[in-house]
């Protein structure tokens, strides 16, 4: 059998010293490096390794895909009819605020309309499910099972039930990784939602943590406050809530307070999240009607 | 020298070790989980250096950086490196009693966690400073029975008409 012989093709690279070649690696490594850090240049050729390397996902996440399976298919009776009446309950409230909305979403355009500015409409979502793979350990990122296939695209927001959750990294065609806000190369743009103060939360690296490091000493926060999306930036759309104000550190000679929030959404336990996908390319005008409306609170708050 | 060898059960070792570093695990133990594809990787090296080598490395290190989503090169770097000191010293290594392997280990996966902190530092993402070292512990302290089992494996895989 030829293919347990030692004997080898020729070929330069075999044929190089070993330390030229360990050279020669490195400086690849490098390269790619170097090529990989300016995000764009290999989204290409890393996207085709993905799918190359979906496989390998899928076997490590089959089994626990299974296990949830079995899980719900072995539901008893009694667990499923509590669990039917708490979505029930659940439906019936959100139904109820969705009739408000309804009644406020009128009033917001009709409002709109007098000020001549565009309205905002309603996003569309995709839901995916969280594929079970770990990544680093020192990052906090995701992979979703919806990639560029389902129209997924970097930058894409990701929420869940109850808030922000962060925004597609990365495009990997059948699946696409995701970085949390709490991810320590994380920020968000946010306000305050009492009083639109604005500011950006950064990613601290732990699930449970944003950091607020840009209030000064006499900024009007306080520990509770909702901090929801402000919408600049143009990456989140305004309005959905990220963390709540946990924990407010004045340090004496320090001109910044140092704020703990928590986020809203439940970074360590959700299994589907919300992908939002923004309507009919609304991207020229939205930063231009954000400037105009936002521009007066930011005086304030200066 | 000339140990005929299964390439397969090779390959399966490497795609279980792979496998496992992506597991999910609860977040406590997460920083615990041993690098158990360099380790698979170390070992080869020193058993099989002519079909497992610098290519292997590099090509497993650009894998593991896609599926950990780190920067595209990363680990290739460090593995291709590791890999030539292990090639360049791997008759010494092959032949030390099982606890200096077992401390050459430890030289070998700290040499990967510095280099990676070292790319990170310069890439100017969080390094999470000694974060990495709880890792290099557990892989050395799992180096005797990942060793004990891998050598099963090779016994296996070796081809009736070795002479070794």
């Amino acid at each position: 059998m030829a293919l347990n012989t030692v004997d080898r093709e020729p070929g330069y690279f075999r044929d190089a010293s070993p330390g030229l070649q360990v050279l020669l690696l490195c400086i690849v490594a490098i390269i790619l490096m170097v090529l990989d850090h300016r995000n764009e240049y290999l989204s290409g050729v890393r996207k085709s390794l993905s799918v190359l390397l979906y496989p390998v996902e899928l076997m490590v996440s089959a089994p626990f895909d299974l296990s949830r399976a079995v899980a719900d298919s072995v539901a008893t009776r009694g667990e499923l009819q509590a669990q039917n009446t708490r979505l029930r309950e659940q439906a019936l409230v959100r139904d109820a605020r969705l009739q408000r909305m309804a009644a406020l979403e009128g009033e917001n355009a009709r409002l709109r309309a007098l000020l001549d500015s565009t309205a905002k409409v309603g996003e569309d979502m995709l839901i995916a499910e969280i594929v079970s793979v770990d990544m680093n350990p020192f990052r906090n990122l995701i992979v979703v099972n919806r990639g560029g296939q389902d129209g997924v695209f970097v930058g894409q927001p990701v929420i869940d039930a109850d808030g922000v959750v962060g925004q597609i990294t990365r495009d990997r065609h059948y699946t696409a990784e995701a970085m949390l806000i709490t991810d320590v190369d994380h920020a968000i743009p946010v306000e305050i939602a009492r009083n639109r103060l604005r500011t950006i939360a950064v990613g601290s690296g732990e699930l449970d943590r944003l950091n607020l490091p840009f209030l000064p000493g006499n900024a009007d926060v306080e520990e509770g406050d909702l901090l929801i999306t402000s919408g600049l930036g143009g990456k989140f759309p305004p309005g959905y809530p990220v963390a709540t104000v946990r924990e407010i550190r004045s340090v004496t000679g320090q001109p910044f307070l140092d704020i703990d929030a928590t986020p809203v959404a439940a970074l360590n336990r959700m299994r589907e999240v919300l992908l939002i996908k923004p309507q009919d390319d609304p991207a020229p005008a939205e930063p231009a009607t954000n400037d105009a409306s936002d521009s007066e609170p930011a005086e304030e708050a200066a | 020298m000339a140990r005929p060898l299964r390439i397969w059960p090779v390959l399966v070792t490497f795609v279980a070790a792979i496998a496992i570093g992506i597991t999910p695990l609860p977040e406590s133990v997460q920083l615990l989980r041993p690098p158990l594809a360099a380790m698979v990787l170390i070992y080869w090296v020193l058993m099989w250096p002519e079909r497992i080598g610098l290519l292997t490395a590099f090509a497993l290190g650009i894998v593991i950086d896609i599926l950990h989503g780190q920067l595209l090169g990363q680990n290739a770097l460090a593995l291709s490196v590791v890999t030539y000191i292990t090639l360049r010293f791997h008759l010494q290594i092959r032949i030390f009693p099982l606890w200096q392997m077992t401390m050459t280990v430890l030289a070998l996966l700290t040499m990967i966690a510095s280099l990676q902190f070292v790319v990170e530092g310069i890439g100017g993402f969080g390094t999470m400073g000694l974060g990495r070292w709880p890792q290099v512990i557990v892989g050395t302290v799992l180096w005797p029975p990942v060793m004990a089992l891998l050598d099963r494996v090779r016994q296996q895989s070796e081809t009736p008409s070795s002479t070794f």
